[in-house]
């Protein structure tokens, strides 16, 4: 597969700006939390709102119970003069897919992606049920820990990893998370420590599970001259697609990810994908390794470095995080190649991946 | 949680499917309108002013929707303002708290550049107009609290009214 953007009009992550991930922000509101998070990620590249051609936020009006909170959030960027701007009910990954495709087309050569979560003031796992099937599932009210748990069962039932496994994941994640200063769920414990964690739902231990976030991030893009100008080291994207699956979790093969593997194969990646680094956006710690399955991933490649959904998780917010701590490496020269995945839905039902290379690694090309 | 209506007469089949829904969330106020609502606990307007723009929000957000910045200047308002629109109420609604017809208006506190809703009383309703000046009445100190229910209505002050200009940008 060719690593440059297949002759579209290039485009790349000129600057990347998130707020610490914690458990419960409840002294500042929805765009008091968003503010300086858009205020960083346009200093960080010296422009202004007034920069931008287009504005794409991702977020979600039932985790916070207000009504049109999407339309009051755009008070943290300043919508005058009127501005081209457009919202997506999905994690702010959706947005940046968006902006993309406005820029590619040539309608704008920048962008800023937003997106905000906060998970705490309403009761996360009865919000989340609410995305299933109204008919046959979401009657039964079951939470979104019951599901990954018949999710992780079928892996261990399908003999393709143990519990030890799980715990491997979580352990290398917190781990990992100790050098992300806006980590919220960070620590050192042995995998032999985490196996004596009682179960929350078996066989999915308290360690398996992603913590409950409130959090914010911001993303710039920027089309061909244009991002080179504004950054030294452009996130160049080659490749970008998401799939979705049935909405019948019964009629999926749940120790699988097909979605992701088509979306790798849209982003233009190989298989085993030619990167350094991959930011995957796995909740559960079990997602990870249906994950690295369905890629193909490579053992030597770097997996979720920032610590992942397993250190950080708010919803809306996590999977563009995986997008700009991708692109992160990628600027500050770290790796020349990576990928960064988002996902939406319960066990990994949508799937989005991003390809990104660096100037030099035929990104511009 | 949910419940399904008797099947029809036809063949048994369930026509219908109840799955009654309810959520509770836990409101921020965040730290701009946490403000205002202490201020209205004490009987005082508290906006905050735009510190690009210079323009005085109250209700405050937090920050200036025009120019995207942090508004950090507290202003205190007086309890006076004008009465930029309004409309009288004649319908009958249930867990209607006033009898009809009552007015609601827009109310422009003076130097503030945010109109916001408020009752208007001891006027008829034929005698309310654009322009008209009015002065908030706070329910009794023992009754202040952290609500806009601190303000009990506003009234006219009996001074001449407004000029259009002033508040033309406020409808």
């Amino acid at each position: 597969m060719s690593p440059d953007s297949g002759g579209r009009r290039p485009v790349a992550v000129v600057s990347f700006a998130q707020s610490s991930q914690v458990r419960r922000q409840d002294h500042r509101n929805d765009v008091e939390m968003l503010m300086p998070v858009v205020e960083e990620v346009f200093s960080r590249i010296g422009v202004t709102k007034n920069d931008m051609g287009f504005v794409c936020s991702g977020s979600s009006d039932y985790l916070v119970g207000t009504p049109f909170s999407f339309v009051s959030a755009l008070d943290a960027v300043g919508a005058w003069p009127p501005m081209r701007e457009s919202h997506v009910e999905m994690d702010g990954a959706w947005a940046l897919y968006e902006a993309w495709t406005m820029l590619v087309a040539g309608d704008a050569d920048t962008a800023l992606v937003y997106s905000f979560g906060r998970s705490s003031p309403g009761q996360l796992a009865k919000i989340l049920t609410l995305q299933l099937d109204p008919y046959y599932l979401a009657p039964l009210w079951p939470d979104p820990t019951a599901l990954a748990a018949l999710q992780a069962r079928a892996l261990l039932d399908a003999g393709l990893a143990g519990e030890e496994d799980f715990a491997e994941v979580a352990a290398r994640s917190r781990r990992q998370a100790m050098a992300n200063p806006h980590a919220q769920l960070a620590f050192n414990r042995s995998v032999e420590e985490l196996m004596k964690d009682d179960y929350v739902v078996a066989p999915l231990r308290r360690h398996t599970l992603p913590p409950i976030t409130d959090g914010a991030a911001a993303v710039v893009l920027a089309a061909g001259a244009r991002a080179r100008d504004l950054c030294e080291r452009p996130a160049w994207i080659t490749g970008i697609d998401h799939r979705i699956e049935t909405h019948a979790l019964g009629a999926r093969d749940l120790t699988d990810s097909p979605s992701t593997r088509l979306a790798a194969e849209g982003a233009a990646l190989g298989n085993p994908p030619d990167v350094q680094v991959a930011e995957l956006h796995a909740p559960y710690a079990h997602q990870e390794l249906i994950l690295r399955r369905a890629l193909g991933l490579a053992p030597q490649v770097e997996v979720s470095p920032s610590g992942g959904a397993l250190a950080a998780n708010a919803l809306m917010v996590a999977g563009l995080i995986r997008i700009g701590e991708a692109a992160r490496r990628i600027m500050d020269g770290s790796a020349s190649r990576a990928l960064a995945h988002a996902t939406s839905g319960p066990c990994l039902q949508q799937n989005l991946v991003c390809a990104m290379a660096d100037s030099a690694t035929g990104g511009e090309r | 949680m949910s419940q399904t209506t008797a099947p029809d007469a036809a063949g048994g089949r369930v026509t219908m499917l109840d799955t009654p829904i309810h959520l509770d969330y836990a409101f921020t106020a965040g730290q701009a309108q946490s403000r205002f609502l202490k201020g209205l606990s004490e009987g005082r307007f508290l906006g905050q002013r735009c510190p690009r723009c210079g323009k005085v929000y109250v209700p405050p957000r937090g920050s200036c929707p025009t120019d995207g910045v942090p508004t950090t200047d507290e202003v205190e308002l007086g309890n006076t303002g004008t009465v930029t629109t309004y409309c009288v109420v004649n319908v009958p609604f249930q867990g209607q708290a006033i009898e009809i017809p009552y007015i609601c208006a827009q109310v422009l506190l003076d130097g503030a550049n945010l109109a916001f809703m408020g009752l208007i009383q001891e006027v008829p309703t034929d005698q309310v107009r654009m322009g008209m000046r009015v002065e908030a009445v706070w329910v009794p100190p023992e009754e202040l609290g952290p609500s806009m229910a601190s303000v009990r209505y506003f009234r006219p002050t009996g001074e001449p009214d407004a000029e259009y200009d002033t508040y033309k940008e406020y409808l």
